[in-house]
């Protein structure tokens, strides 16, 4: 896992802001948010939450599947743990693309290591999901008919190879990002999936960074190859953080439920200010003449981002939106042979010893 | 669809531990819960052993009844060390 910054400690007192925050906006940290600027309560007492799950809140305790929890907060769970498993899945397709092209055996094993890996926290979120009363087979029917999403990132195409050091550096550096604070989310399956997916995150984004290296240290074509894929995943990686915070209807209900710990502008502002320093080392540039140290602000200034295009590929009408879930789809569909045959395997040995038991 | 069983899968880290819930995942029986486990959860060396339980077959208690299940344990004090008194000097004890 990566190592925590400082500002994930936090004392008790400190705590106590976090079912306070609202002005979504200034709650960097609603872990060290000063008197001065603590705001007022979101959703004081709501009459619909149980005792006890406010007191496990208000003391940074767990949420544990079989506790009693508002039917808000359990629907909102699903939601975000289903898109991410949906995200996790769909993302081994534009890697997937490059396995068998991939330059070097070395190259090849890594990419099927981290394809798999994906797979493999696909799964851990379907579980989390699943102790919250749902089933994997709807959380699956639910992607295919598009009625849940996945994230919009994966709706990219992968062109070059340079694209998978690009995603590997950018994508899966933006998810650290994000999902780092929810190692700490308030319900506990979900916090230890987390955990899980963060200690293995790190290896996809080192040996991203690393294949950006080597291309922009080989040939004046190798380091075009590596600034173009930068080129084009700049955008859509800052837009993986969501809306900014005025345009997130969610975030403040979430953040009060402890399932969220930072809005979504204020971890945008830190994958920057990670990320220029790194762009640097690469020798490559990042596609926005805006971006620049500001000393008073103690941050890397930047273009706003434009979220028209987001909500264009949101809607369906990115790149790849057809080709993602059709692919997706069909996967399934050819692979329903083999669980069925587990099936009749598993029936007809269940059979086989039961009629040993019985003579 | 119907779907598989769920099973949940525990892993001894090394040799000397215990075995600890890493979590649960979906399989037609027990041989191939254990291969899924291997490569879900122990891609890394994460494990030398592995138990999978059909996850109908647990048991829990109920954090409805959490307080009466467990408060009877609250007040007997004297079930730890540190209620004695010791006299100023005595070792080892």
């Amino acid at each position: 896992m990566p190592r925590l910054d400082p500002c994930y400690t936090r004392t008790p007192e400190m705590r106590a802001f976090v079912t306070r925050a609202v002005t979504v906006g200034d709650v960097y940290g609603n872990d060290f948010t000063t008197p001065e600027q603590q705001p007022t309560p979101v959703i004081a007492d709501r009459p619909d939450e149980p005792a006890s799950f406010r007191a496990l809140l208000e003391t940074d305790g767990r949420v544990e599947p079989r506790d009693e929890m508002p039917e808000g907060y359990r629907k909102t769970l699903v939601r975000q743990i289903a898109q991410h498993a949906h995200s996790e899945i769909i993302g081994m397709q534009p890697e997937g693309n490059w396995i068998s092209r991939a330059p070097s055996l070395r190259r090849k094993a890594i990419l099927m290591a981290k394809v798999q890996d994906e797979a493999g926290h696909g799964l851990y979120l379907y579980a989390a999901a699943e102790t919250l009363g749902v089933d994997r087979a709807d959380l699956l029917d639910q992607l295919h008919s598009g009625r849940q999403k996945y994230s919009s990132i994966f709706n990219y195409p992968t062109l070059t190879w340079a694209d998978v050091g690009a995603i590997g550096w950018l994508v899966d550096g933006a998810a650290i990002v994000n999902q780092v604070p929810l190692c700490r989310c308030s319900y506990g399956p979900y916090a230890r999936a987390m955990v899980r997916v963060c200690k293995e995150e790190s290896f996809h984004q080192r040996q991203g960074f690393e294949i950006l290296h080597t291309l922009s240290h080989g040939s004046e074509a190798q380091k075009a190859m590596a600034q173009d894929a930068v080129n084009r995943t700049w955008w859509p990686s800052l837009m993986m953080f969501g809306p900014p915070d005025d345009d997130s209807p969610n975030s403040a209900q979430s953040m009060a439920w402890g399932i969220k710990r930072f809005s979504n502008d204020d971890l945008r502002q830190r994958f920057i200010d990670m990320t220029v320093p790194q762009a640097e080392a690469l020798g490559l540039t990042l596609p926005d003449d805006a971006i620049r140290w500001n000393e008073e602000r103690g941050h890397y200034d930047f273009t706003p981002v434009d979220f028209t295009e987001l909500f264009e590929v949101i809607r369906g009408n990115g790149p790849c939106n057809e080709q993602r879930l059709s692919h997706r789809v069909k996967a399934h569909e050819d692979g329903a042979w083999v669980r069925e045959a587990a099936a009749a395997y598993a029936d007809k040995q269940a059979a086989r010893h039961a009629q040993e038991g019985a003579a | 669809m119907s779907q598989e069983p769920l099973w949940e899968v525990f892993i001894r880290s090394r040799r000397g531990m215990s075995h600890v819930h890493a979590g649960s995942l979906h399989a037609a029986d027990a041989e191939m819960a254990l291969r899924n486990a291997r490569d879900v959860y122990t891609r890394r060396q994460e494990g030398v052993s592995i138990w999978v339980v059909p996850a109908s077959a647990i048991e829990a208690s109920s954090p409805d009844e959490k307080d009466a299940f467990f408060d009877p344990a609250g007040d007997k004090v004297y079930r730890h060390p540190t209620f004695y008194d010791v006299p100023e000097g005595v070792q080892h004890l």
